[in-house]
C-alpha cells in the first residue's frame, strides 16, 4: 500500500534531517476561570511552559493524568486555541510570526486526529465527503479529484471505498469511524499528525488494528506522530520518545527506555507503579498516588507535584524545578535531580548519576 | 514499532457495494420523496399555490360583484356552492382571489426574514464576542416590542399598502430567526467536527457551508415555516386596521372580519376563510415536520 506520491516523500523536507520537525519553546495557555465579581480573574493554567523538540520520523509520547494539558497542548500547536505565549517552529520555520509560517500553511502539514470519533464528524455528510472537505476547501480541488483522492485515502486505512463512500458517520463502528478520522487527517498530505487519544476509546482488538494501521502509515508516508494518550503500555509500544506531563508542565521527557526502566521524576514513577501488569505477582493493590491532582487554578508554589510527592521537602515549595538534563536525552524537572538544589537527597542522586 | 498480530477484519465479505456516491442534499431529497405525507402535504399546497395563481380561471364569479337580493346564502347555493358574504358576493371567488394577496403577505416576509435573520445569526454565532453582542443586543430591544404593536408601529410609520406590510413584518419576523438561528450556531460550532474542519485549513466560509450550515438549517426552516401563519393573521390584523389591504379587495384575514358579524346567521361561511388559513398554514408546519425528519438522516424512513 506505499504510495509515495500521496505522502510526497522527503521533497518537502526543509531544514534536513538534523532539523528537528517540531520544536516548541515556553507554551502557555492560561484560560480565564470563573471570574470572581469586582475581584481579578482567576486564571487556569492548563498549560504552563512547556518545551519540547520532535525528530522527523520519530513518534513522541506524551503521558499525563486527565485534566493535565496534554489534550490543550495538541490544540495549540494547532492554532484552534491562541497561545499566550510560546514559539512553535515547524522545521525550522517560526510560526505566526511575519515571514514565517502562517497557521493555515501550518495546518496542512499537521493534522489531528480527535478522540471521540463520532462527533469529530459531520453526521449530516457522507464519509467520501467528510474526507474530501480538506483537499476541497484548502487545496481547492475540484469534486472529482477530492472524491478520488478520498477514495484513494479510505482504501489506504483499510475502508473499501464502495462500500464506504457513501455511508454516514452513524453506520460505521468505532474503529471505522476512527479509520475515516485518520483518512481525514491524511487527506491533506501532513508530515505530522498529532493523535489526541485517538485509540483510548476503541476496545482492545480494534485498538490494536488501528495501532498497526498508523504503523504501517508512519513507515509509508514518513509520518512523524504526537500521540498523546494515558495508557502507559500504549505509550511505551508506540512511542521513540515520551513526555510526561503533570498539571500543564513537563515533568520528565526521555526516550522509552528513559522513561519505562531509568524514570527519576517521582512522578513517574508512581505512574509507572500503577500501570496495570499482566504478570500477577507484580500486581500492587496500594494506590501508588493518593488523591487528585490539585487544582490548576490555585496549582501549588515551586514544584506542582510536591502536594503529593513523598520526598517534598522546604525547597520544593520555594523554587520550581527547572526541567534539565540528566543524561544525554533524559530531562529532568526535580530538585532531588539537581545538585546543589537545597534538596537533602539531591546529592545522593548527582553521585548516583556520575 | 512493530505489528501486534491480530485478525484482519474491515471488510465482511458479502456486502453489497453501492451505486454511485451521492451527497447530503440528495440524500434527504430521497427521503422526501419517500415520505407520503410530506408529498401528499406538498400536493393539496402546490393546489391551494395554484388556484391562487390562476384565479381568474378558478374563479365562477367577480370577487367584487356583490348583490342585496342574494346576501348570507348558505353553502351548497346552485351557483354559489361555497355561499355568499354579507353584501352578496361568491365566496369561493373571493377566496381563491384571497389567496393571492394571502399567501404573498405569509410567505414573503417570512422567506425575507429567514435569508436576513440567517445570515445575521450566523454571523453571530460564528463571530467574536463583540460581534455576537451587538446583533444579540439589537436584537433584544426589538423582542421588548409586543409582534402586533411593532408591526403597526412600523406600518404606521412608512404607510399602509401592501409593500410596506410586507417590509414591517419582515422587520418583526428578523428578531426571533436571528435568536434561534444564533442559539442553534452557538450549539454545533462547539462540536468536534467544526473544530476538525478549523483544522484542516478550510476557510472560514466553507467551514460556514459545509460543516455549520446543514446543521442549523433544518431547524431554521422548521421554525420559519411555523412563521408562515402567523404572518398570515399578522397582515389580516394590520389590514383590519386599515394599515395593509383595503376592502373591497379580497384577501383572507380581511374577509374573516367582515363576516365575524354575519357568525350567528351563516356561522359556515363565516368560518371559510378561517379554514382556508388553518389549512394552509397547518400544510406548512407539516411541510417542515417532513423536511426535519427527512434532514436527521439518523432516523431510518
Amino acid at each position: 500500500m506505499t504510495d509515495r506520491a500521496l505522502s510526497g516523500g522527503n521533497a518537502r523536507d526543509r531544514g534536513g534531517p538534523a532539523q528537528p520537525l517540531l520544536l516548541v519553546r515556553e507554551l502557555k495557555k492560561h484560560f480565564p476561570g470563573k471570574g470572581r465579581w469586582l475581584g481579578r480573574r482567576e486564571m487556569v493554567q492548563a498549560v504552563d511552559g512547556v518545551s519540547f523538540s520532535l525528530a522527523k520520523g520519530t513518534t513522541l509520547g506524551v503521558v499525563g493524568e486527565s485534566g493535565c494539558g496534554k489534550s490543550t497542548t495538541a490544540r495549540l500547536l494547532l492554532y484552534l486555541i491562541k497561545p499566550d505565549a510560546g514559539e512553535v517552529i515547524f522545521d525550522g520555520e517560526a510560526v505566526g510570526v511575519p515571514q514565517g509560517l502562517t497557521i493555515r500553511e501550518l495546518r496542512v502539514q499537521m493534522q489531528m486526529v480527535f478522540q471521540d470519533s463520532y462527533s469529530s464528524l459531520n453526521p449530516r455528510a457522507t464519509i467520501a465527503d467528510i474526507v474530501a472537505f480538506g483537499p476541497r476547501t484548502a487545496k481547492h480541488l475540484r469534486r472529482q479529484p477530492a472524491r478520488e483522492r478520498a477514495e484513494r485515502l479510505l482504501e489506504q486505512v483499510g475502508l473499501r471505498p464502495s462500500f464506504f463512500a457513501r455511508r454516514y458517520p452513524h453506520e460505521l463502528s468505532g474503529g471505522q469511524r476512527q479509520r475515516v478520522n485518520i483518512a481525514r487527517a491524511l487527506a491533506l498530505q501532513p508530515r505530522l499528525l498529532i493523535l489526541d487519544e485517538a485509540v483510548s476509546a476503541l476496545d482492545k482488538s480494534v485498538e490494536a488494528q488501528i495501532l498497526n494501521l498508523l504503523a504501517d502509515l508512519r513507515r509509508d508516508l514518513d509520518l512523524t506522530y504526537i500521540f498523546i494518550s494515558h495508557d502507559l503500555n500504549v505509550v511505551r509500544h508506540v512511542s521513540d520518545r515520551v513526555v510526561v506531563m503533570y498539571l500543564g508542565r513537563i515533568v520528565e521527557a526521555g526516550s522509552v527506555e528513559d522513561i519505562f526502566r531509568r524514570a527519576r521524576h517521582p512522578y513517574t514513577q508512581a505512574l509507572l507503579r500503577a500501570m496495570p501488569s499482566m504478570d500477577p505477582d507484580r500486581r500492587t493493590a496500594a494506590p501508588p498516588l493518593i488523591g487528585d491532582p490539585p487544582n490548576p487554578i490555585n496549582p501549588p508554589s515551586g514544584c506542582r507535584f510536591r502536594t503529593r510527592c513523598a520526598f517534598a521537602e522546604e525547597v520544593c515549595a520555594q523554587v520550581s524545578p527547572r526541567l534539565d538534563p540528566i543524561d544525554r536525552q533524559h530531562e529532568v524537572a526535580c530538585h532531588m535531580m539537581e545538585s546543589g538544589a537545597g534538596h537533602s537527597r539531591s546529592h545522593i542522586a548527582a553521585g548516583a548519576d556520575g | 514499532m512493530t505489528d501486534i498480530a491480530v485478525v484482519q477484519p474491515a471488510i465482511k465479505p458479502g456486502e453489497q457495494p453501492d451505486s454511485e456516491p451521492r451527497g447530503y442534499w440528495r440524500t434527504v431529497g430521497d427521503r422526501l420523496l419517500h415520505d407520503r405525507v410530506t408529498l401528499g402535504v406538498a400536493a393539496v399546497l402546490l393546489v391551494i399555490i395554484s388556484l391562487a395563481a390562476f384565479a381568474p380561471w378558478a374563479a365562477t364569479h367577480d370577487p367584487l360583484q356583490g348583490s342585496v337580493i342574494r346576501r348570507l346564502k348558505p353553502v351548497g347555493t346552485p351557483g354559489y356552492f361555497l355561499g355568499t358574504d354579507e353584501t352578496g358576493r361568491d365566496i369561493w371567488s373571493r377566496l381563491v382571489y384571497g389567496g393571492r394577496l394571502s399567501l404573498v403577505c405569509g410567505i414573503t416576509p417570512v422567506l425575507l426574514a429567514t435569508m436576513i435573520g440567517g445570515m445575521l445569526g450566523l454571523l453571530a454565532g460564528v463571530g467574536g464576542r463583540l460581534l455576537n453582542t451587538l446583533i444579540m443586543r439589537v436584537v433584544d430591544v426589538f423582542y421588548a416590542f409586543p409582534s402586533v404593536l411593532l408591526a403597526i408601529a412600523i406600518c404606521g410609520v412608512i404607510g399602509a399598502g401592501i409593500g410596506n406590510t410586507i417590509l414591517s413584518l419582515t422587520v418583526v419576523f428578523i428578531a426571533p430567526i436571528v435568536r434561534v438561528t444564533e442559539s442553534l450556531t452557538t450549539q454545533i460550532k462547539t462540536r468536534d467536527f467544526v473544530e476538525a474542519a478549523r483544522a484542516s485549513a478550510a476557510p472560514l466560509f466553507a467551514i460556514i457551508r459545509h460543516q455549520i450550515l446543514p446543521s442549523v438549517l433544518g431547524g431554521i426552516l422548521v421554525y420559519a415555516t411555523s412563521l408562515v401563519s402567523i404572518s398570515i393573521i399578522l397582515s389580516a390584523g394590520l389590514s383590519f386596521l386599515g394599515l395593509g389591504v383595503t376592502p373591497p379587495n379580497p384577501e383572507w384575514g380581511l374577509m374573516l372580519n367582515a363576516l365575524r358579524q354575519s357568525i350567528f346567521v351563516n356561522p359556515i361561511v363565516a368560518a371559510l376563510p378561517g379554514v382556508a388559513i388553518v389549512i394552509t398554514s397547518l400544510c406548512f408546519n407539516l411541510l417542515s415536520d417532513g423536511l426535519r425528519s427527512a434532514m436527521d438522516i439518523k432516523l431510518q424512513t
